[in-house]
């Protein structure tokens, strides 16, 4: 068989491999629900309900008084969705797959076990994107969400923040020693995330000091820069780098540590 | 002709000494057994063979392959079934087959696969809702659909109830029958009996014995007993020479090697004498096995 061959079976593999997993994915109702469906149903109903969603984000701040409440969370829900597949449904669906053997499995085919980390990783990815444009397009048509004031850096602060999310998922995926070690992990770096990231206090209320931790965690940074890039903010260098610094560091500890067995 | 030679293979995880010193030969079409306790060294060396591990020292030939340079060529005429491999609980059985069939350059056809395998009134269902038997033809079934033409078994019918381990004995003779060579790793005698061919029996990471049940139970075997009820009385001197005699209560019991059923049977018959209430102790492949293995520290 000639390598070009071998590497159109892979591609083929690839995608079905994707398809498969992707059907595997819808087939667990709430963890369907909470990736794809939970960041819009939040931000509706937060909008529809809470009295604060109409009024100025913050009358003392040149900026944040320009916006309203629920324009001003939106960043939070953003990042809270990103969280939501990076930190939770990803890393405990490849433990789960180690902890199971399926990844031993697919290393005695001709299709190496990495191509279903490839799946996974397309399969949340896909979920999280329509997650967002679900979220955004709810939020703007129902509760009068703004749209971004810089949209490009919004594009590039969740372009980033999906990175540092991941690596970290991924460090999780490769020390957790089982599936239920994932989850405790996961559930507990999710929590601990969105309370940095601002879901149920926002950060600009919270202590300073609790602020400036918020902002070297992945989901604190992540929250921060797109929070930034929605208001119209300068523009958010350190947070970035933050969330670069998480990338940097995490895909490497994850590769080097990670199992197949 | 052998489909696969391994020589001298080592391997040692840290401190633990895994397979200290295994050679044997698997010839074409036949199913071999590979037979030892829990901790032997049988996964370890399997995997070795199927290229998931890497030996130490030693060599392996797989269909004139090397499992660790010519990985990608072993996977496509290798199948492998794991010991204690599951799949996505929510996946479907036809799902899982032509998934797996698309990995493969010319892949068995799916259906016809689990039909033989007794799975077609399966192929709807999630691997979540199939029987401890039928997760495991399942397992076969994904080792068999890229047509191997070496197909490792590990500990196939572990877990098993007695009757699907039955059904699953018909099935691995079935996959015989389709020309393909067979490595069984087992723990259980009967089971090595029933289906093997030949047998290598490893202990403590080595090779104990090798050869077919019956070599090896031969070879085990000190003597066998044979204990009848003659007759009529047996005229002093007939059976002298044949076995160690002894009488109680008129039965007779006769201990001997090689030939001594036949022979004795033989003797009487030339003296008009039908042994009554014959029976006969033959070592099984178990009682070879605690022979020819050391004895475990309990």
């Amino acid at each position: 068989m000639s390598s070009t061959s071998v590497t159109a079976s892979l591609t083929g593999a690839q995608a079905r491999l994707t398809t498969v997993e992707a059907r595997l994915f819808l087939r667990e109702p709430s963890g369907a629900f909470f990736a794809i469906l939970f960041p819009a149903v939040l931000l509706t109903v937060l909008g529809l309900v809470m009295p604060w969603a109409d009024l100025p984000f913050n009358d003392q701040d040149p900026v944040l008084s320009q916006i309203n409440g629920i324009t001003g969370y939106a960043p939070t829900v953003l990042a809270l969705a990103v969280a939501t597949v990076g930190l939770s449904s990803y890393p405990q669906t490849i433990a789960g797959y180690r902890g199971r053997g399926v990844l031993k499995r697919l290393s005695t085919t001709p299709v190496p076990p990495s191509r279903i980390l490839v799946a996974q990783v397309l399969v949340n990815l896909a979920a999280l994107l329509v997650a967002a444009v679900l979220m955004y397009v709810l939020g703007v048509t129902v509760v009068d969400v703004a749209a971004p004031a810089q949209p490009l850096v919004l594009l590039l602060a969740f372009l980033l923040t999906v990175l540092a999310a991941f690596a970290v998922g991924s460090v999780i995926a490769a020390l957790a020693p089982n599936a239920a070690a994932a989850t405790a992990w996961g559930m507990t770096v999710y929590f601990v995330s969105l309370f940095f990231a601002g879901v149920w206090l926002p950060l600009p209320l919270m202590p300073d000091v609790v602020q400036t931790i918020a902002g070297y965690t992945p989901l604190g940074a992540g929250s921060e820069a797109l929070a930034a890039a929605w208001y119209g903010q300068p523009f958010p260098t350190t947070s970035l780098l933050v969330l670069v610094a998480w990338t940097v560091v995490g895909v490497p500890v994850a590769a080097r540590f990670f199992r197949w067995s | 002709m052998s489909v696969i030679q391994v020589e001298n293979l080592h391997k040692r995880y840290g401190g633990t000494v895994a397979v200290d010193d295994v050679s044997l030969e698997v010839h074409r079409g036949e199913i071999f057994g590979v037979l030892g306790r829990n901790g032997a060294g049988k996964t370890t060396t399997v995997e070795i063979i199927g290229g998931l591990r890497q030996a130490d020292s030693g060599t392996v030939r797989v269909l004139g392959l090397d499992p660790q340079k010519d990985r990608e060529s072993l996977r496509q005429v290798v199948g492998l079934q794991l010991q204690e491999s599951q799949l996505q609980p929510k996946l479907v059985v036809r799902e899982a087959l032509d998934l797996y069939a698309s990995f493969y350059p010319d892949p068995a056809d799916p259906a016809q696969l689990l039909d033989e395998l007794g799975l077609a009134d399966r192929a709807g269902a999630r691997f979540e809702q199939l029987s401890g038997g039928q997760k495991q033809r399942l397992s076969v079934a994904l080792a068999l659909v890229g047509n191997p033409q070496v197909a490792i078994l590990d500990e196939l019918t572990t877990g098993l109830d007695p009757h699907a381990r039955r059904d699953t004995w018909e099935v691995v003779e079935r996959i015989r029958d389709r020309g393909v060579t067979i490595v069984l790793v087992t723990h259980f005698m009967e089971e090595a009996e029933r289906l093997c061919d030949r047998i290598a029996l490893i202990d403590a990471g080595r090779v104990a014995a090798t050869g077919t049940p019956a070599e090896l139970v031969a070879r085990a075997t000190a003597e066998q007993v044979l204990r009848f009820r003659p007759s009529a009385p047996v005229p002093l001197g007939v059976l002298d020479g044949l076995g160690a005699l002894t009488e109680r209560d008129g039965e007779l019991e006769v201990r001997g090697r090689d030939n001594v059923v036949q022979d004795v049977l033989v003797a009487l018959a030339q003296h008009g004498i039908r042994p009554e209430n014959l029976r006969l102790e033959q070592s099984s492949l178990e009682d070879a096995f605690v022979a020819l293995t050391t004895p475990v520290e309990v």
